[in-house]
């Protein structure tokens, strides 16, 4: 059983997956959800532009985002530059970096699944929100939130599961630095690399196997649960 | 309470350009589909912005086009019931209910007044839901989703309550489950109601005030009874429906037969039995065609209703069909008679009559309970 056990490097990759990963998906929920919103309900100029920047990543090859996350954020880019000089904040080759490709990644399908529960909704309840008394805020939270709260949860779980696999735009915007943003995709692709790595890479694909069906199982248990409370005519 | 309402709007081809003045008790929008009812209702209640007009409950004005001002629909405290309910499907019915209440109590704030703490029960009571309260709105029926509806509505301490055909999404015998709640809520309740329909059934049963809405003007605006007995409006009212009003008090039962006996200015009437005590006081429709004249007293006769009275005024002809005002004691009815007839019993205002009504013509539909007179709605 002893080509079970993880090795405390093969367990940093696993830990770190999962960080970037959680860290992804929840630092882009709320700018998800706006933009969900906006593509959903709004009316403005350049709404169809926004739609296909972000639908972007899903389409561009993902070593082509990280080399736009590269030169935007990059210590000598623009963004980068600035939030370096600034804010304190360095993202490339660090794990922070990790996430914010892993986020841009996921973004589109989180946005997507979103922006469906939002245009399922049906407006005529937030009217009736209205006549009771509440403004707009009280209802997006007592009304519209509730209502795409599947959506947002379906949205979640494949914006994890997009940056748990992302691979192309991760090691070509922060690398494969074991310990810093090595995560398990990147490390599965090491051990490939490298004689006698089979072993390691078999270990790490088994874990791949059981996050994923995790993830799958908690978005079931929770998309039925939500359609329960629904109480679906 | 007076609500004023004077809106233009274009919707397209259409042109809304209605002003009336309504107070207290259940004012029905009446008119055909398309008549821009609904239109009015939802410039009342915020959801629509009119391209011009003005509306004011009491002193408070909700829109004034002129000086710019228009309440957001979250400050007006208008409740409103819809026609589909539009209940929250992720709140149980007591959520639901208690929704408007979040909000009421900061948008109340400048309106003295004791808030009794057993509204819930109140309502509760009023409408008959107490069974229901923990259920979710998707598997109530659609008789107990426009109750709760209501009742969701109520709550949030509406000055005015605006209910969109309510019952139109509903069959015969949930129409029926609802509108004695209406009825009790229009006589117990303070709060006064603009209720859209275009089923003359309803309004007639329902309305204190009528407001006619034809091709987005006001043809008339008037009591109920008044209304429904013009002649000129049958067109826009309906013929087929049509009838006159007459508010009856049940006198006593007659259990051998199965019958109940009515008192009004216009004489005492025989129907079917009547689940009500006597004394109760009840709105009867009369329907235009279910009431043949006669220029002598009939003998041997099955009608069980014979009134007479005097022929007020004979409306316009289609070519074959006349309506035929009848006063009977101060009391109008209405009967809808071939052109032939009318000359053949050479009938001219002034000529005495006599009203023969089947009692089975007046069914269990032209019935309406405890109806407030017209005197009291006024100032109550």
């Amino acid at each position: 059983m002893d080509w079970m056990t993880l090795s405390p490097e093969e367990w940093t990759a696993v830990r770190l997956s999962l960080r970037v990963a959680l860290v992804a998906t929840l630092a882009s929920l709320p700018l998800g959800i706006a933009i969900a919103m906006a593509l959903a309900r709004g009316r403005f100029p350049g709404k169809s532009a926004l739609n296909g920047f972000v639908l972007l990543p899903l389409i561009l090859p993902p070593v082509v985002t990280g080399y736009i996350l590269l030169i935007l954020f990059g210590r000598r880019g623009p963004i980068g530059a600035f939030l370096a000089d600034n804010l304190g904040i360095v993202l490339s080759f660090r794990w922070t970096g990790a996430a914010l490709a892993c986020g841009v990644m996921g973004f589109p399908l989180m946005v997507r699944a979103i922006r469906l529960s939002v245009e399922a909704v049906d407006a005529r309840l937030e009217e009736a929100a209205g006549t009771l008394g509440a403004n707009r805020a009280w209802v997006f939270l007592t009304v519209t939130l509730p209502l795409i709260a599947p959506g947002i949860v379906a949205g979640m779980i494949l914006c994890f599961a997009k940056a748990m696999g992302e691979f192309g735009a991760t090691i070509t915007f922060v690398s494969n630095i074991p310990g810093e943003t090595q995560t398990l995709p990147s490390a599965i692709y090491t051990f490939t690399q490298v004689p006698g790595g089979d072993a390691g890479a078999f270990r790490l694909t088994l874990v791949s196997i059981a996050i994923a069906m995790l993830a799958l199982l908690a978005s079931e248990l929770m998309a039925r649960y939500a359609n329960r409370r629904l109480d679906i005519e | 309470m007076t609500l004023a309402v004077h809106i233009r709007h274009r919707l397209g081809t259409f042109l809304l350009d209605a002003r009336f003045e309504t107070g207290s008790g259940l004012t029905a929008l009446f008119g055909r589909s398309g008549s821009g009812k609904t239109t009015v209702v939802n410039t009342i209640a915020g959801l629509i912005r009119p391209s011009q007009g003005r509306v004011a409950i009491d002193g408070t004005v909700l829109i004034d086009t002129q000086s710019g001002i228009h309440v957001p629909r979250h400050h007006r405290r208008i409740g409103y019931v819809f026609q589909e309910g539009r209940l929250f499907p992720h709140l149980t019915v007591r959520q639901n209910l208690l929704y408007g209440r979040w909000f009421a109590p900061r948008v109340a704030l400048g309106t003295p007044g004791p808030r009794p703490s057993d509204d819930l029960e109140r309502v509760v009571d009023l409408l008959g839901i107490g069974a229901l309260l923990e259920r979710r709105p998707g598997r109530l029926s659609g008789g107990e989703k426009q109750r709760v509806a209501i009742g969701r509505a109520l709550l949030a301490d509406p000055r005015l309550l605006l209910m969109d055909e309510p019952l139109a999404s509903l069959d015969e015998a949930r129409k029926a489950e609802i509108l004695p709640y209406i009825e009790r809520l229009r006589d117990h309740s303070k709060v006064p109601i603009v209720y859209v329909s275009h089923s003359v059934a309803e309004v007639a049963r329902l309305a204190t005030t009528v407001v006619l809405l034809s091709e987005g003007k006001v043809a008339a605006v008037g009591s109920t009874s008044e209304v429904m007995q013009r002649l000129d409006l049958f067109p826009l009212t309906g013929r087929a429906e049509a009838g006159a009003i007459v508010e009856a008090t049940v006198d006593r039962h007659d259990d051998a037969y199965g019958l109940t006996e009515l008192v009004s200015r216009a004489g005492r009437w025989r129907l079917h039995r009547v689940d009500a005590p006597a004394g109760t006081r009840l709105r009867l429709r009369v329907r235009a065609r279910d009431v043949m004249l006669a220029r002598s007293a009939p003998t041997d006769l099955s009608a069980l209703n014979v009134l007479p009275g005097v022929v007020a005024d004979i409306g316009p002809h289609d070519g074959s069909i006349v309506e035929v005002r009848i006063d009977c004691s101060g009391e109008a009815l209405i009967a809808r008679l071939t052109r032939y007839s009318v000359e053949r019993l050479d009938l001219r205002p002034g000529t005495p009559v006599f009203a023969l009504i089947k009692s089975v013509a007046l069914d269990r539909r032209s019935l309406g309970g405890g109806f407030p007179l017209a005197a009291e709605a006024g100032d109550a």
